[in-house]
């Protein structure tokens, strides 16, 4: 028990991705989280803007459904099989992040500096999780695809579009943590 | 009842990706610092086995529950929509901190402002499928 309440290695899960990929394949699906974005609008009824949106959102139903187990998963995990023990980040991660004002490195998943209802509800802090929130949205679709589909799921199956995909992800997430996440957040 | 299995696969991956934290916004700033072997590990791990897995149903043939041939359609060809819309991708995952999956895993951890990011990821794909033929692909 005392293994499950503390984090993960890497080579435990890792593994266990994999074999969450394996199981939709197995049961005849795929493992694509971004098209959710896609089927919801399309429930919303995006289809009379765009042809994009015009497609049968009930076949898609099990993928709903493999979101809502993430979202149980989420809760499960945060609240029955935890221990509170910070992230073991690298020192020189937590002491670049204190100089850029974050305070609370690594006591949680995510920054109260980005996440917390008093910076959310700020103008500066509403607009980084709306162009966030935006960027991720439009730039997975564009793709056709994000980290489960194209780094995980068509890095597996070999294919070439999936690793232009995933180098463009890296040059975006590079040039944000390098350039930019120091020009919104250092003072 | 078909749909439970796919509920116990998304509580599974729920599980997983916090325990791993890889649903951290510090693991994701980590990785992209290239500070931490960590994500690197779990990705290239999942990647490695992965290939192994995919390997096996196409070699051995391997049918799905329903007794059908497993089809992994290939991604379309293509380079502008895969680079343009990853660096853009990019730029969101590590704003955000957090990509598809993790985001509604999130809300489940009981972090309820991710329902903006969530509602912005939404208006995102909407502006996408507005702009979609108008875009190099």
């Amino acid at each position: 028990m005392e293994y499950i309440l503390q984090p993960w290695p890497w080579y435990v899960s890792g593994p266990l991705i994999a074999f969450t990929m394996l199981m939709l394949v197995y049961f005849g699906k795929t493992f694509g989280m971004s098209s959710n974005l896609q089927t919801l609008c399309s429930i919303g009824g995006a289809g009379k803007y765009s042809d994009y949106f015009r497609f049968d959102w009930k076949a898609q139903r099990w993928n709903l459904t493999v979101v809502l187990g993430a979202i149980i998963g989420g809760f499960l995990a945060a609240q029955f099989l935890s221990d509170g023990s910070a992230i073991e980040l690298s020192s020189e991660t937590i002491s670049e992040l204190n100089n850029l004002g974050f305070n609370e490195v690594g006591q949680s998943l995510l920054p109260p500096e980005i996440y917390s209802w008093e910076n959310v509800l700020s103008v500066k802090g509403l607009s980084i999780l709306v162009i966030a929130g935006f960027l991720v949205g439009f730039g997975t679709r564009y793709a056709g695809g994000c980290t489960s589909g194209h780094a995980i799921t068509g890095l597996s199956n070999l294919q070439l579009p999936s690793l232009i995909a995933v180098i463009g992800f890296f040059i975006g997430g590079l040039i944000m943590t390098f350039f930019i996440i120091p020009l919104i957040f250092g003072t | 009842m078909k749909f439970l299995k796919f509920l116990l696969v998304g509580i599974f991956f729920g599980i997983v990706l916090v325990k791993s934290e890889a649903v951290s916004w510090y693991r994701i700033y980590e990785m992209f610092k290239f500070q931490s072997f960590h994500m690197y590990g779990i990705i290239g791990s999942a990647v490695f086995l992965g290939i192994l897995f995919i390997w096996i149903i196409k070699k051995y043939k391997v049918k799905s529950i329903e007794g059908r041939d497993i089809d992994l359609a290939p991604k379309d060809k293509g380079a502008a929509r895969y680079i343009l819309g990853g660096t853009i991708f990019g730029f969101g995952w590590a704003l955000a901190g957090a990509c598809p999956g993790p985001m509604y895993i999130l809300v489940g951890t009981g972090v309820f402002s991710m329902f903006i990011v969530i509602a912005a990821a939404l208006l995102g794909t909407f502006t996408y499928g507005l702009l979609q033929k108008k875009l190099p692909h």
